[in-house]
């Protein structure tokens, strides 16, 4: 798995409540057996007018916030389908780190899994990254995972709770599937007694 | 100490719990279908892994197939066709059993999972698709899952998990005629908001849920992810077992009895705690509309569309602006009063056979209105052949309903059955994200009974007045 440890980047504010997969990713993008080639559709339906030009009005396509790294969502942030095409998207659009005050449960599996780090602050904290980002451009915050904080250099210094088994996966940039392997002896004994019953 | 039945399916599962690390599940049942696999099939082959137990993975095409006359033919699409092709490939090369689009059994994989007898009651079940907690409705704890822990499933059989809170869901009091399961599970995501439920595991109660048939448990199992709990389970007893009885995959004769009693302790202990309670009171449910563009924003039938202004929190505020601009409405325009061009009778939610029966009766004797286009896609092609046996198909053809094959289809547009911008659909799905079903359309999620007459009256009307014949 792709490794996140630290890192210093602008903020890119999407200020709306409920972000769902679908917006993320659109469905008659699902089709690709890769797990490449999402990026340039991420949004998509919010992010160009009908001809395929750039949507001025899509906050994300302003100038100020290219080459983001960290993105500042809305509460809820990432519900509905199961697609791990949504983050495979995002984090091809660039993104390392999003910060909301609240994940879809599935979404932020799947973002733990591709080096997409999902940070859950307080409310008054993700409003103040927010007003930030949104005032001026070049705002830009600090994510760290080791030490679990979030600083920028106005003063900001939060933390967030992480899954002691997913920090390290992450900071290791461990192959979940090979660990689960090294336990194959509990699976076969469990197999074991499994078999007898069923 | 007395268990919620989460928490006894939960601990036979547990095949090991190393020191800070979230607990090892087995996983009993491992649904797979074209979209949300191939990455993983193909994560193994890099790895060089095998898949652990074909032998409980099954697998079935439903998200991106056609569903008209074509079907058979060559998929036209030719994104689909290589995700179709490449299921095809990843199953006869892995030994998984795959339903596939010429089998009496392929279907949406959430119908078919029951239909065949594969899900069972103290199951795990776990499927790339976020309605998997339909499952839960025969007691077992059922979820989606991404890609990665799809490849994790594969290779390893488990899945690493946090243990999730419990909340139970309690239906008090009894449902009046005309309001069904999916107007249960509406009042309860517009009651809990769509993150109401994250981080629970639900289980639903109550007397009007045990008053529920199969088809209705699921429905209401179906609609937890909107609620954002990723499991609602309700305790199996005799409606479940009548119901799974005989189904190919289930135990027969005295196993069957056997099994029965097993099933029967999983039921949550009398005195078992949650850490949540909301309950319902279902004598106050009527029909319900969804509005806006999620599942938490829902009307009565008999009420108007809201306006910001009726809400306080600033998120709100601006999500329902939002939604009543991407819907093409405007607060205080009453329910019954929003026209339609748009019917769609399918998806995981709402197209067993005992929907098309409900909605089948409402149609007879009626034709659609002709500003209206309705289809049906049945949950499986079992249950389509299963309605042309009782002759439902006649009923619909009559009424003007295109009578299609079985798919996820429109439920969210990934086949070519879509919504043109601005189109309005009275939909039995589970979801009226903005696009879902294509984009610029606009989704107003209700039962199969209130889609029915929206068909033939143009617009939203209460069931509950419907003159059947």
């Amino acid at each position: 798995m792709e490794k996140f440890n630290k890192l210093t980047s602008i903020v890119a504010p999407l200020d709306r409540a409920n972000v769902d997969t679908d917006q993320i990713i659109p469905k008659q993008f699902l089709k690709r057996i890769e797990r490449t080639g999402f990026g340039e559709f991420a949004f998509f339906d919010w992010r160009y007018l009908e001809d395929g030009v750039p949507n001025p009005d899509f906050i994300l396509n302003e100038d100020r916030y290219q080459g983001a790294n960290v993105l500042v969502g809305g509460r809820n942030f990432g519900s509905g389908s199961s697609r791990e095409h949504a983050p495979w998207a995002l984090k091809e659009m660039g993104f390392q780190a999003i910060i909301a005050t609240s994940f879809a449960d599935i979404f932020r599996n799947n973002c733990m899994q591709n080096g997409l780090l999902p940070v859950i602050l307080s409310e008054s904290e993700v409003d103040t990254i927010m007003a930030r980002a949104l005032r001026g451009s070049g705002y830009r915050v600090t994510v760290d995972l080791e030490s679990q904080t979030v600083t920028d250099d106005q003063g900001l210094s939060a933390s967030f709770d992480v899954d002691p088994f997913r920090k390290n996966s992450l900071l290791e940039g461990l192959d979940d599937v090979g660990i689960t392997l090294s336990l194959g002896e509990a699976i076969d004994s469990f197999e074991k007694k499994r078999t007898a019953r069923w | 100490m007395a268990k919620t039945m989460f928490e006894k399916i939960w601990e036979q599962h547990i095949v090991a719990e190393p020191e800070d690390q979230p607990a090892l599940i087995y996983i009993d049942l491992h649904l797979v279908h074209e979209v949300t696999s191939p990455q993983a099939f193909e994560a193994l082959r890099i790895t060089n892994r095998k898949v652990r137990r074909p032998d409980l993975t099954i697998s079935t095409v439903d998200h991106n197939l056609p569903t008209d006359d074509t079907r058979n033919e060559v998929i036209k699409d030719p994104i689909a066709r290589v995700q179709v092709d490449t299921l095809r490939q990843n199953c006869e090369d892995t030994g998984v059993v795959l339903y596939d689009i010429d089998s009496e059994a392929q279907g949406i994989v959430h119908v078919i999972g029951p239909e065949q007898g594969y899900t069972q009651p103290g199951m795990t079940i776990v499927c790339g698709d976020s309605h998997t907690s339909t499952h839960g409705a025969f007691g077992s704890l059922a979820f989606g899952i991404g890609t990665s822990e799809v490849e994790h499933v594969l290779a390893t059989q488990t899945l690493r998990q946090a243990k999730p809170k419990t909340m139970e869901i309690r239906f008090n009091g009894e449902l009046k005629q005309g309001v069904t399961a999916k107007d249960m599970i509406l009042a309860a995501i517009g009651k809990m908001g769509t993150a109401g439920g994250t981080g629970y595991v639900v289980e639903y109660t109550g007397g009007a849920i045990k008053k529920l048939d199969m088809a209705g448990r699921m429905t209401v199992c179906n609609m937890t992810i909107e609620a954002g709990a990723r499991a609602g389970l309700i305790a199996p007893d005799d409606t479940t077992f009548d119901w799974m009885r005989g189904r190919k995959f289930v135990p027969k004769g005295d196993d069957f009895d056997a099994v029965v009693a097993e099933w029967r302790e999983l039921a949550s202990d009398d005195d078992a705690e949650y850490d949540e309670l909301l309950e319902i009171d279902c004598d106050e449910l009527e029909p319900y509309v969804s509005w806006g563009t999620n599942p938490g924003q829902v009307a009565r039938v008999t009420d108007s569309v809201p306006s910001p202004d009726d809400y306080e929190d600033p998120a709100d505020v601006s999500s329902a602006e939002r939604a009543l601009e991407y819907m093409g409405l405007s607060g205080g325009t009453a329910i019954e009063d929003i026209e339609i061009d748009r019917v769609f009778i399918g998806s995981c939610t709402n197209a067993r056979i005992e929907d098309l029966r409900s909605a089948s009766q409402i149609v007879k004797g009626h034709m659609i209105a002709s500003t209206v286009r309705a289809q049906i896609m049945p949950g499986s092609t079992l249950t389509k052949l299963q309605a042309e046996k009782e002759g439902l198909d006649e009923i619909f053809k009559g009424a003007g309903f295109e009578w299609r094959e079985s798919g996820c289809s429109m439920c969210l547009g990934m086949n070519p059955d879509i919504l043109v911008p601005g189109e309005r659909c009275a939909s039995t799905s589970n979801r009226n994200f903005e696009g879902r079903q294509g984009k610029g359309g606009r989704t107003h999620l209700v039962s199969p009974e209130m889609a029915a007459a929206a068909a033939i009256e143009g617009h939203f009307v209460d069931v509950r007045d419907w003159d059947s014949e």
